[in-house]
C-alpha cells in the first residue's frame, strides 16, 4: 500500500526513534539482569532506577511509588484485585463508571462473581460522570472509586481532580485508568488526590508489553504477580529493561512537548470536526468538545454500518477505528456509545479517528474528502437511508 | 479475514438499487444488531426472476451476502431460488468468518422475505416457502430520530 495515513493513535502509536535508539543498548550491550549483584547488571539497574525517577517526576510522585508493570491491562486488573482482597475486611463494594475499558469492567464482573458488590454509575451524554451521583453511591463498605482518567473510545476528560476530592473525603481509595490521558494531558497524582494510576508505553510512542501503576504510599495492596523480588517485592518478574528505558524515554518527550503537541493536535481536531460538520450531514460528534482529549474524534454517521466504513477507508490508506458490533465481535455495539445514550443503530456507525501530533492538515483534507465519498456511497446502499429520504419527500409533500 | 470474493462483492456490490413496482420486496433484519437487507424482486408471468435488487445497511460480509444473493437468483425460477440457501451463498463466495455466518443466514431470509411478499401480493402459496423470522416489513417503522 503506497499512502498511510495513521488515524488510530488512541490503540497505538509509533515508537519514536529517540525511543528506540534508547532502548538498543539494553538488548545486546547491557543486558545484564538489574537484579543481580556483579557491576556488569549495574548498568541495568541504573537505567530502571533513572526511568523509575522520570516517571515519579511526571507525576509529581517518589520513585518509590512508581512500579513497572506488563502494560495497562495488568495495572488496571492489580488495582482491583489486589486493593478487593486487602480491604475485604472494610468492605466489598466499589465503584465505577459504566463506559470503563474492558479491562476495569470485565475485572468488576469477576470481582462481582467473587462476592463483591460494584456500582456502576451511568454517564450524561457526553460521557461525563456526575459528582453527585459518585457520592451518593459511597458507602461505608466502599472500599475503592475507579473511574478512568479520560476514555478510550469518546474522548472525554473525567473531572477526576474532584472525584479524588470526593474519594478523599469519604476516606475511600481513587483508583484512574489514565492509559489514555497519561503523556497527552497534564498529570498530578497529589493536586488530583490520586491513589493508584494505571498507564501504559506503547500510547504515548513507547513500547508495548510494558505499562506502570502508581501506587500511594501506605496503601496495604499486595501483589499481583507473585514471584521474585523485583519492584519492591509487589511485582515479580524480571524487569524488561529495555522497555522500561523505552516507556520513560517516551514520557521525558512526551512531558517535553506536552504544551505543543496539545496545542496542535487540539486544532487540529478541531478542524476536522469543523470539517465534519460542515460537509457531511447527519454526522454526530460523540463525546464532551471540550473536556476532551487533543487528539480524539469520534462521529456517528447515521443510516451506515462502521465495518464498511474502515474497510472502505483502508482501501484509501487511512487507518481508523469503529464501535460497531461487527468490529467488536459481538452484536452489541460500543458499550460506551450506548451509555451516553445512542440507540443500536446509530451507535454501529461510529467512526473514532485518534490524531498524532505528525498527523498533517492535508492528512486530515484527505480524509475527509475520501469519508465524504464514503459515506455517500454506503448512504446510496442503505435501505435505511431509502427509507428516511422518502420518510422527508412525503413530508415535504403534505407541508 | 475476508475472501477475494467477499471483497469483490463489497467493492463491486452487483446489483444495488431498487425496482420501481416489484413483484416482490422483502426487509429482514435488525438495525440493533446492524443488519438490515432489503431486497426487491421482479418476477415475469412464468415466475422467472427477472431481476434482483437489493440495499443493505451492514458490515462487509452483509453487503456482500446480499449483493451475490441477488447473483444467484436472477434468472431462476421461484421454486429454485428457495434453494438458494445461506450455504450457497456462503460457497459462492469462497466463505465467510465464523461470526458473519448469520448475514449469509440474512441473505437467505431477505429472499424469502421478498418471494414471500409476491405470493402475499398474488394470492398464492409457494411450497416450501415460510414467513422468514426476522421479516421486518410489516413492523412499525424505524425509531426515533435522535438528531
Amino acid at each position: 500500500m503506497s499512502k498511510l495515513i495513521y488515524l488510530d493513535n488512541a490503540a497505538t502509536t509509533q515508537v519514536y526513534p529517540e525511543v528506540l535508539d534508547a532502548m538498543q543498548p539494553f538488548f545486546t550491550e547491557y543486558y545484564g539482569n538489574p537484579s543481580s549483584i556483579y557491576s556488569f547488571a549495574g548498568e541495568s539497574k541504573r537505567a530502571v532506577d533513572a526511568a523509575r525517577s522520570t516517571m515519579a517526576e511526571f507525576l509529581n510522585t517518589t520513585p518509590e511509588e512508581i512500579y513497572f508493570t506488563g502494560g495497562g491491562s495488568e495495572s488496571d486488573n492489580w488495582a482491583l484485585k489486589a486493593t478487593a482482597l486487602a480491604y475485604k475486611d472494610k468492605g466489598k463494594h466499589i465503584i465505577t463508571s459504566k463506559i470503563e475499558h474492558h479491562a476495569i469492567l470485565h475485572t468488576c464482573e469477576y470481582l462481582e462473581k467473587e462476592g463483591y458488590e460494584v456500582t456502576y454509575l451511568d454517564v450524561d451524554e457526553n460521557g461525563l460522570v456526575s459528582l453527585e451521583e459518585l457520592e451518593a453511591a459511597i458507602r461505608p463498605d466502599t472500599i475503592l472509586i475507579s473511574i478512568m482518567f479520560a476514555n478510550n473510545e469518546i474522548g472525554t476528560i473525567e473531572p477526576i481532580a474532584e472525584i479524588g476530592e470526593i474519594a478523599k473525603k469519604h476516606g475511600v481509595l481513587f483508583h484512574t485508568d489514565a492509559v489514555q490521558a497519561f503523556g497527552h494531558v497534564p498529570i498530578d497524582v497529589q493536586e488530583m488526590n490520586i491513589d493508584m494510576l494505571s498507564a501504559s508505553g506503547h500510547k504515548i510512542n513507547g513500547p508495548k508489553g510494558i505499562g506502570l501503576m502508581y501506587i500511594r504510599k501506605g496503601i496495604k495492596i499486595g501483589s499481583f504477580i507473585h514471584g521474585g523480588a523485583q519492584e519492591r517485592h509487589r511485582r515479580a518478574g524480571t524487569h524488561n529493561v529495555p522497555g522500561i528505558v523505552g516507556f520513560a524515554k517516551a514520557a521525558e518527550l512526551a512531558k517535553r512537548d506536552m504544551d505543543k503537541r496539545m496545542k496542535y493536535e487540539t486544532q487540529l481536531r478541531d478542524y476536522y470536526i469543523s470539517r465534519v460538520e460542515k460537509e457531511i450531514p447527519y454526522a454526530k460528534l460523540n463525546g464532551d468538545r471540550v473536556k476532551r482529549l487533543p487528539n480524539n474524534t469520534n462521529f456517528c454517521f447515521r443510516f451506515i454500518e462502521g465495518e464498511s466504513m474502515l474497510i472502505l477507508l483502508d482501501q484509501k490508506g487511512i487507518c481508523a477505528s469503529s464501535g460497531s458490533a461487527c468490529t467488536s465481535g459481538s452484536l452489541d455495539p460500543s458499550h460506551v456509545l450506548l451509555a451516553i445514550g445512542l440507540p443500536h443503530e446509530i451507535a454501529h456507525g461510529s467512526l473514532r479517528v485518534t490524531l498524532s501530533e505528525k498527523t498533517t492538515k492535508e492528512d486530515i483534507d484527505y480524509t475527509v474528502d475520501e469519508l465524504k465519498k464514503i459515506i455517500e456511497r454506503l448512504r446510496s446502499m442503505s435501505p435505511l437511508y431509502e427509507d428516511f429520504v422518502k420518510k422527508q419527500e412525503a413530508g415535504q409533500k403534505l407541508a | 479475514m475476508y475472501s477475494e470474493k467477499v471483497m469483490d462483492h463489497f467493492n463491486n456490490p452487483r446489483n444495488v438499487g431498487e425496482i420501481e413496482n416489484p413483484s416482490g420486496v422483502g426487509t429482514v433484519g435488525n438495525a440493533k444488531c446492524g443488519d438490515i437487507m432489503r431486497m426487491y424482486l421482479d418476477i415475469d408471468e412464468n415466475g422467472i426472476i427477472q431481476e434482483a435488487k437489493f440495499k443493505t445497511f451492514g458490515c462487509g460480509a452483509a453487503v456482500a451476502t446480499s449483493s451475490m444473493a441477488t447473483e444467484l437468483v436472477k434468472g431462476k425460477t421461484v421454486q429454485q431460488a428457495l434453494e438458494v440457501t445461506n450455504k450457497a451463498v456462503m460457497e459462492a463466495l469462497d466463505g465467510l468468518p465464523p461470526v458473519k455466518v448469520h448475514c449469509s443466514l440474512l441473505a437467505e431470509e431477505a429472499i424469502h422475505a421478498a418471494l414471500w411478499d409476491y405470493a402475499e401480493k398474488n394470492h398464492i402459496q409457494i411450497e416450501g416457502l415460510e414467513r422468514p423470522v426476522n421479516d421486518i416489513a410489516e413492523k412499525e417503522e424505524a425509531p426515533e430520530e435522535v438528531y
